[in-house]
């Protein structure tokens, strides 16, 4: 049990890499707290679904993290109910693939403010919970892409660069406070996202991975299970590929 | 609120002593963020933090931008529910 007596926070986790690690965090004993931005309903239907499989505390939200008051209700709530925050995973992302002369202004604003400003808001609020404590462990959840770029990816990938911009500053800002933080930067993933690709676009992202083939959210959950956990103790500021090495 | 046998007045002056460092004697009225030697933005978040966990309250980000000063700090504690009556 590694996050036994453990609150965490998993945003956008009703699906895909954030319902992976919602999953994992609660098998390893940890309160989980869990937000979508789809609907109430499903939020709900993931609360039990958790409470059901592993017996653990679980509350869900219904947030966008753009919102900031949505984001600081979701943390006074938090406090309300647990007094303590250990873990937060920023994993709410979006993306909107479109080569560069088609971007809407509205596109970059939703993805800038989704990706980047939603990340920072859920960090300030987590830091502050953390503090109190005296301890915890933050993971972004960046991309390979915002470490080597992708066509017709511009505006989501400049997004996970600024989270990896994020996290190295944060971390330096945090570890006096024994507050670590990290990012996971995952490859090609098995998700709602690739499922929907053509065949032979999956086919060709498929044989650009090293290891052969397509990743699974649960990769990426047990390697931010390890960020999140005392086994990475000494680990902050750091950008972990899950990519089974991805070449793009 | 915490049951103690110090006013929330006196644990507020108590909080901001210990944190930033200053005699429990002084002129808490006088204390201003970035004016007072020991209140720098990392004494500050030492601060907050202190605070909440005296008052058991959550402050939001506009309430930790605002607090510039004891007795803003005062006003601001106050509008989470802490009677500073004496």
């Amino acid at each position: 049990m590694l996050l036994k007596g453990k609150v965490t926070f998993v945003t956008g986790s009703t699906r895909g890499i954030g319902w992976a690690t919602a999953r994992t965090f609660a098998s390893q004993g940890a309160a989980v707290i869990l937000s979508g931005v789809t609907s109430q309903e499903r939020v709900d239907q993931r609360v039990a679904e958790i409470g059901k499989e592993f017996g653990v505390p679980c509350i869900g939200f219904l947030c966008d993290v753009s919102n900031p008051a949505c984001v600081r209700s979701s943390y006074a709530d938090i406090f309300k109910k647990f007094k303590r925050l250990d873990v937060l995973v920023n994993n709410a992302g979006i993306v909107q693939d479109a080569l560069l002369g088609m971007i809407s202004e509205a596109s970059i604003r939703r993805q800038i403010e989704v990706n980047i400003m939603g990340a920072i808001f859920n960090l300030q609020e987590a830091a502050r919970l953390m503090l109190r404590n005296g301890a915890g462990s933050i993971i972004n959840v960046s991309s390979i892409v915002g470490r080597v770029g992708n066509a017709g990816e511009t505006v989501y990938s400049a997004s996970k660069a600024a989270l990896i911009g994020l996290t190295y500053s944060a971390a330096k800002e945090l570890a006096p406070k024994n507050i670590r933080v990290n990012a996971v930067a995952p490859g090609f993933i098995d998700t709602d996202l690739t499922k929907v690709l053509p065949k032979d676009a999956y086919a060709n992202w498929t044989q650009r991975v090293g290891l052969g083939r397509i990743g699974t959210a649960q990769e990426v959950a047990n390697t931010i299970l390890f960020l999140a956990s005392d086994q990475s103790s000494h680990i902050s500021g750091q950008i972990v590929g899950v990519d089974g090495c991805l070449v793009i | 609120m915490p049951a103690n046998t110090m006013s929330n007045l006196d644990l507020l002056k108590s909080t901001f002593a210990d944190v930033i460092g200053i005699n429990p004697a002084s002129d808490f009225n006088d204390l201003v963020y970035g004016n007072t030697v020991g209140w720098d933005s990392v004494a500050h978040m030492a601060l907050i933090a202190a605070i909440e966990g005296a008052f058991d309250i959550m402050l939001p980000t506009d309430d930790v931008i605002d607090m510039s000063s004891f007795s803003k700090a005062k006003e601001i504690v106050a509008k989470h529910g802490v009677s500073l009556a004496a």
